[in-house]
């Protein structure tokens, strides 16, 4: 696959409000968040030939991909639903690209929408049984899992965090540095859910437990909203209305199904992925501008920062602090605020948000990352099981 | 841990896939047993059709010392499954290695939840929560 680099271009970002958004359906935020990538893009909608979804798992369809495309009047010649979890946003640029590169399509749009804020089903007292609760789609473990009081995300994530703990001494603390990070980030963002709320160290050590050693603030927000890109060749890009950012590189590694046969919870897919994506790139750690790391929880970020070598592993709770991961530090982290405290819509505005960074001046000037020319985006899903890299530049070689 | 017949236990139950269900038959039996392979003697949980190490088909359930340690633990403050409320809380969760090398996800209970740590030894101990299920959890061993 190495011939692929810099071959694609992300050519056109859209994003929804995020947020609490009742009353806005999950296909309306699909549709409206197409729409405006492919405006962005400077693309009429006939000319779209391709399209990616990842179905809402509060409301699972059939064919989704099919269903968006046809709600918006595009007949893809290739449509996909794709299901890497948080993984997915990030694997579809790389589905994209090589679906292009196959000839399959010409113009692919990858989007992302939930209203996980107001429709998601919250636990119901009296309802005793585990797959009804998981709206019908499996985990696959949930038989040896939800019986013990452990939900999925946040149980293998605290379990993660436990033995990060145990293993190198990282602390609540360390992880408190990556919330205020972020949420320094979310408050230069108007466009943020926590634009307006501000979060200090002594905050996030005072907040409550969730799953100990996970608080409040290390946890994700619910939000409804959606995101998407456009993916075309880096000709066809040369001419569209918007500065191109290149695909450079990309990787996926799915390393286990569940922790409970995961060979270690300190080092995720996140280690084989960007390798891969590094290796396409040609580009290694030193080279990038910034990162936008999935942010599930604090530990996430952590965790798959070692992971990409900005430092070697058990050192990721000294590397997040002194404002290292800040905007104006040596490596700007989820400069849109993240998961954290932008929105939770799995990873898709980490990628436009890549892509706003490296056109320059599409984000507010505190914002941008000075004369950002290469970044990473990482996607992780699952059972912190799943991953997707991806390096994205503005320069085509 | 006796049968609770007279009220109605409305926290989750496993629902048991094929797959799956000679663990909950061996659990209610109070011998505990895990897929190992014939072939090559690894053990293989989650359940599996396949063992991961070699692929062979030849899976036993094999019943396990139920003795381990604490792989990873973690205290639930928060009530984020159905009929969990705030009495349930703080409980236990965690990851148990047992000594066949197998991990699994279970409460360890018989001690505050804030004195389970990673590493300490535990036992298996049979939880009659309905007249058809048993859930395995541990409680602290001397090691
Ligand atoms: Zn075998």
């Amino acid at each position: 696959m190495g011939n692929l680099r810099g071959k694609y271009a992300i050519v056109g970002v859209g994003e929804t409000k995020v947020g609490k958004l009742p009353g806005i359906g999950t296909l309306t935020l699909h549709v409206e968040a197409c729409k405006k990538a492919i405006d962005d893009a400077g693309l009429k909608v006939s000319e779209i030939d391709g399209l990616l979804t990842n179905q809402p798992l509060h409301d699972p369809f059939r064919t989704y991909s099919v269903v968006v495309a046809h709600s918006m009047g595009i007949k893809p010649d290739y449509s996909l639903d794709l299901g890497l979890g948080g993984a997915t946003p990030v694997a579809m640029a790389q589905h994209a690209a090589m679906a292009i590169d196959a000839g399959l399509a010409t113009a692919v749009v990858c989007v992302h929408a939930r209203n996980q804020a107001s429709l998601h089903l919250l636990p119901k007292q009296g309802m005793g049984v585990t797959r009804a609760y998981h709206g019908g789609v499996r985990d696959g473990c949930e038989d040896f899992e939800d019986p013990y009081g452990v939900m999925s995300g946040p149980g293998h994530h605290s379990f993660a965090a436990a033995r990060h703990m145990h293993e190198f001494g990282t602390t609540s603390k360390q992880l408190g540095a990556v919330a205020v990070a972020t949420r320094k980030h979310a408050n230069m963002n108007p466009s943020a859910t926590m634009y307006s709320k501000k979060l200090t160290l002594e905050d996030h050590q005072k907040s409550r437990m969730i799953i100990e050693p996970l608080r409040l603030p290390d946890c994700s927000l619910m939000s409804d909203g959606g995101a998407a890109f456009v993916v075309t060749s880096a000709e066809r890009a040369r001419n569209l209305k918007k500065k191109p950012v290149y695909i450079m590189g990309m990787g996926n590694h799915q390393p286990f199904a569940s922790v409970m046969d995961a060979e270690t919870l300190t080092t995720l897919g996140g280690a084989v992925s960007s390798k891969m994506a590094y290796k396409m790139a040609g580009l290694g750690p030193k080279d990038m501008d910034f990162a936008q790391i999935y942010d599930c929880f604090t530990i996430t970020t952590l965790i798959t920062l070692e992971d990409y070598g900005f430092c070697k592993k058990g050192e990721g709770g000294a590397f997040v602090e002194g404002g290292r991961i800040e905007i104006g530090g040596e490596l700007p982290v989820n400069t849109h605020g993240g998961l954290l405290s932008h929105a939770h819509l799995e990873g898709m505005t980490h990628v436009t948000e890549a892509v706003k960074q490296l056109r320059g001046g599409d984000v507010e000037p505190e914002r941008q990352v000075k004369d950002a020319e290469v970044g990473v985006v990482s996607g992780h899903g699952g059972y912190a099981s799943t991953h997707a890299s991806l390096v994205l530049s503005n320069r085509p070689s | 841990m006796s049968t609770q017949s007279q009220y109605k236990y409305t926290k989750p139950l496993p629902e048991m896939d094929p797959e799956d269900r000679p663990y909950w038959q061996s659990a209610k039996e109070h011998a505990l047993k895990v897929q190992r392979c014939d072939d090559c003697g690894a053990w293989n949980f989650p359940p599996r059709p396949l063992c991961r190490k070699c692929q062979s088909a030849k899976l036993i359930w094999t019943k396990v010392s139920g003795r381990g340690h604490v792989y990873s633990s973690t205290t639930q403050h928060h009530p984020i499954l159905p009929s969990y409320t705030k009495d349930d809380l703080p409980y236990n969760v965690s990851i148990v290695e047992l000594e066949e090398g197998v991990r699994v996800i279970s409460n360890v209970v018989g001690c505050p939840p804030d004195q389970v740590k990673i590493g300490m030894p535990v036992e298996i101990v049979y939880d009659d929560v309905t007249d058809q299920v048993t859930l395995p959890k541990y409680k602290p061993r001397a090691n």
